[in-house]
């Protein structure tokens, strides 16, 4: 499906049209393709006070191949090669008065970033901080990092790394993401890393060669995507839908080389079943992705326990009994196994005509963010993704004016792609992925709703 | 002459199925040809076990009505689907015993250790028949075709007859009694006196069965939606006794017909496929074994001028074949006796009761005797599902596989397909 305004928007006239009339102004997005460098351009990195994420992050664009420029002063020379990301250590901070530096390196850096770049900055959880004027230096970051998310234009994006004391190699793997295509519509986000062993030696382009994963929902939409996506990265695919769903569900298998398998995960004995399938066929699991969900919208007032009960069922209670069996189930989910959950950007900022889905998916949040902590301790993750608006045949039956005004609703003016949701999915599976956990990502361009 | 003894070889090994929902004629897919259904139905066995791209030791499948475009249809439907283009293909026709048939001829070859993988199949579609121009048009074109000058070619021409047009249309009826295989049928269930009610009930029975068995999963790994159909069309779960008791007979004459549109199969559209390989082969894949095809006999009847009912081969067969592997008819745990008609199923059993019959027929000094009913098509069968002819084989085989694999180890299933022509196939599957 195109984005025929955001064309417009970009052709000779319609950017003429569009500034004139002080019209929204979407940007082309820079999307992962296989085999392209992490950024088009240089990256530039500073710091406010005394950083001590230098060295990981110059270790990652060094592998990555990208130049790393100096600071630019507000004075300072503005020749050389536009950058494309803007790379912000301020784990140094220790007072608000620090954050003068993080202003003075920001804002001529950002001045001069290019088309799809990419601003990041990483800071100490403000939960850690050893005084209240620390915890306020570094929550202050939020509103920074939202604030240039939206100040941003032409598909770049902003986000924030809390990096907590010890847990510096873990940002190699999240630094990548949010640097890279992969991360197209995700802006505006903070992501709070764990302390976590990291596994040796992961292969770049195939970071999930060798690994299982079951994906639910994979027939058609964002669940289609993801399983192209995680094949495309190397893991083996065992695509899951209902049985009504079987030939769309085939088409998928066939078409990434996985295998397909029939189920209602709702049904009573669809735990066991699964597990049966994978111990019997895969010797086990690496990643699950709980994407299955349905809705059935109707004003709480009108709802009937029917429309309740199957969002329910599908959306929250799959989601825990097929997690929970998998934990239960002896050596079937690999020691270091990723669950990815999704959940929904109406499960933050809820929605009209569908308090049952937007319960469902609020639930996946509290689900992920209490497991964390056991899964921790068996070297395996579980997190969250909540789309915002992306373009689907789902959305593409709503009413024009609807679908355009809702996709333009975030800071990157445009509705996103099944592809983002998956790459961002694809991403917290990676075996690098290891610090990123109970964490719950919007992929949504910094929607405007329950931001 | 039959084989009284077995030579020492590998079982092969059933992995699994596919097939699509089976569609009553002339509907869900009236618009799909047999090369369709036999393509798709490949590609949801490819998409289950992850064969993409697998080049295997042969496919074999066959459609009992087919196009003369249809000639290579097994390969042409490979061609077309994701196996590696080097899987080698051919066809079969046995009628409604192709299917069973088309496992047994894979089944051998592998146990012959002259393959290691294959896959069996079959389609039919009534829907989309093959109509042909009538044998005098035929001719008229031919000479047409083969006329050198303009003189020969009106000459041809002049040949022609507007009754020409009407096209030969493909009939369910035997080509040397004209009698149509209900027709048939009835001759046997009246000569073996099988009551309308129990008839019924067997049908009602079957219905429930292949209810219950789609309700609780049972199909999820054997069947894929093809055309907007999940489940097959003729089922109906709610069917009674006293719903069918009010049909009238469409087969056999008079006040003795009992055979009607709700105890015999309608003509269907549909595809299945069955995937055997050796044992070695589906470790090799991390595949599963659900059963072994253990061994299979086939048997015609005289049914023109001998006097045998046309659909009783099968009850021929049985007696060879248990006698080949030292089994009683009582020595299995599920038995799938394919339901042209529920009159079939019952004569079939009623016959192998009668000592008179056993004795005279079958040679045997002891009827081969009764079995427990309740072990009986147990997920239901043709009359629930229907009957695309060819399909049916690989329906009951990959069904039977996944009973015996959850009844677990050591158990024993009985297949038994009557087919048009007075022949049948019958098979011994073991987990």
């Amino acid at each position: 499906m195109s984005d025929w305004y955001r064309d417009f928007a970009n052709s000779g006239f319609g950017t003429t049209i569009t500034k004139q009339l002080g019209l929204p102004r979407p940007g082309r997005l820079r999307r992962y393709e296989p085999g392209t460098p992490l950024l088009p351009g240089p990256a530039v990195v500073g710091s406010a006070g005394e950083g001590r994420l230098r060295d990981t992050v110059a270790a990652v664009l060094k592998d990555a191949g990208v130049t790393v420029q100096s600071p630019v002063t507000a004075d300072g020379a503005t020749d050389g090669e536009k950058p494309s990301a803007v790379i912000l250590d301020a784990t140094g901070l220790t007072a608000p008065g620090d954050l003068a530096a993080a202003h003075d390196f920001l804002a001529p850096a950002v001045k001069r970033l290019r088309a799809t770049g990419r601003v990041i900055v990483l800071a100490d959880p403000p939960a850690d901080a050893s005084s209240p004027a620390q915890a306020a230096a570094r929550q202050a970051l939020d509103g920074l990092v939202r604030s240039i998310g939206k100040e941003l234009r032409e598909g770049s994006t902003a986000n924030l790394i809390y990096v907590p004391a010890g847990a510096e190699a873990s940002l190699a793997s999240p630094l990548r993401f949010f640097l890279s295509g992969r991360s197209a519509y995700v802006d505006g986000q903070a992501v709070t890393l764990s302390v976590a062993e990291l596994p040796a030696g992961a292969d770049a382009d195939k970071p999930l060669a060798g690994k299982v994963a079951v994906v639910t929902g994979a027939a058609r939409g964002i669940g289609a995507a993801i399983a192209k996506v995680m094949a495309r990265d190397g893991a083996h695919v065992v695509a899951v839908d209902i049985p009504a769903a079987g030939d769309k569900l085939a088409e998928v298998a066939n078409e990434i080389g996985g295998t397909a398998f029939q189920l209602d995960i709702t049904a009573d004995d669809a735990p066991e079943r699964l597990i049966e399938h994978l111990r019997e066929r895969h010797g086990g699991v690496d990643v699950v992705v709980h994407n299955a969900g349905i809705t059935r919208d109707k004003l709480l007032v009108n709802m009937d326990a029917a429309r309740w009960n199957s969002v329910m069922a599908v959306n929250l209670q799959a989601q825990l009994d097929i997690t929970q069996a998998l934990l239960d189930a002896d050596g079937v989910l690999k020691p270091d196994a990723r669950v990815v959950c999704v959940s929904s950007q109406s499960g933050i900022a809820g929605n009209r005509g569908q308090t049952n889905y937007a319960a469902s998916k609020a639930g996946v949040i509290g689900m992920v963010r209490a497991w964390a902590p056991a899964f921790a301790e068996r070297k395996a993750t579980i997190n969250a993704v909540a789309p915002g608006f992306i373009v689907t045949e789902m959305t593409a039956k709503m009413p024009l004016g609807t679908r355009e005004v809702g996709s333009r609703l975030n800071s990157l003016q445009q509705g996103g792609l099944p592809v983002d949701v998956a790459e961002t999915i694809a991403w917290l599976s990676q075996p690098g992925s290891a610090g990123v956990n109970g964490q719950t990502v919007r992929v949504c361009g910094q929607s405007l709703l329950g931001a | 002459m039959a084989s009284n003894t077995k030579p020492a070889t590998r079982k092969a090994a059933i992995v699994g199925g596919n097939r699509i929902p089976f569609a009553r004629s002339n509907s869900k897919y009236a618009q799909a040809s047999n090369q369709d259904m036999l393509t798709a139905t490949l590609d949801g066995l490819i998409a289950r076990f992850g064969l993409q791209g697998k080049a295997l030791g042969e496919v074999v499948a066959g459609a009992v009505l087919k196009h003369s475009r249809d000639f290579n249809l097994t390969r042409e439907s490979v061609l077309g689907s994701k196996l590696s283009a080097t899987t080698p293909a051919y066809d079969v026709q046995q009628a409604c015993g192709t299917g069973l048939e088309a496992a047994l001829l894979v089944a051998n070859k592998i146990a012959l250790g002259q393959i290691e993988s294959g896959i069996a199949g079959g389609v039919d579609t009534t829907s989309d028949a093959p109509l042909a121009v009538n044998d005098d048009l035929r001719r008229v074109l031919i000479s047409l075709n083969n006329a050198k000058t303009v003189q020969d070619r009106l000459k041809a021409l002049g040949g022609f007859r507007p009754g020409m047009l009407a096209p030969e249309i493909p009939r369910n009826a035997e080509p040397r009694t004209g009698l149509a295989m209900g027709d048939h049928a009835a001759i046997t269930a009246k000569q073996w006196q099988i009551g309308r009610e129990e008839q019924d009930e067997l049908t009602v029975r079957s219905h429930h069965n292949l209810a219950a068995a789609y309700d609780r999963g049972f199909f999820d790994d054997l069947v894929t939606p093809f055309l907007g159909l999940a489940r097959d069309q003729n089922l109906r779960p709610d069917s009674s006794v006293e719903k069918l008791a009010k049909l009238a007979p469409v087969f056999g004459k008079g006040d003795g017909a009992t055979m009607t549109a709700g105890n015999s199969t309608p003509l269907s559209d549909g595809a299945s496929a069955v995937l055997l390989a050796s044992d070695e082969w589906a470790a090799d894949q991390g595949l599963p074994v659900l059963a072994h095809l253990v061994d299979g006999q086939t048997a015609a009847v005289d049914y023109v001028h001998g006097g045998e009912g046309l659909l009783m081969a099968p009850v021929y067969a049985m007696p060879v074949m248990l006698a080949r592997n030292g089994l009683t008819l009582q020595d299995f745990d599920f038995y799938e006796i394919h339901e042209a008609f529920a009159s079939t199923v019952l004569a079939t059993l009623k016959a192998w009761e009668d000592p008179a019959f056993c004795k005279e027929k079958l040679g045997l000094d002891a009827p081969l005797g009764s079995i427990d009913r309740a072990k009986l098509n147990v997920n239901g069968s043709s009359l629930a599902a229907g009957h695309p002819f060819a399909a049916t084989g690989g329906r009951i085989v990959a069904s039977l596989a996944k009973m015996l694999h959850e009844a677990g180890p050591g158990k024993r299933g009985l297949i038994s397909i009557c087919a048009a022509g007075g022949q049948g196939v019958v098979a011994i599957l073991e987990s």
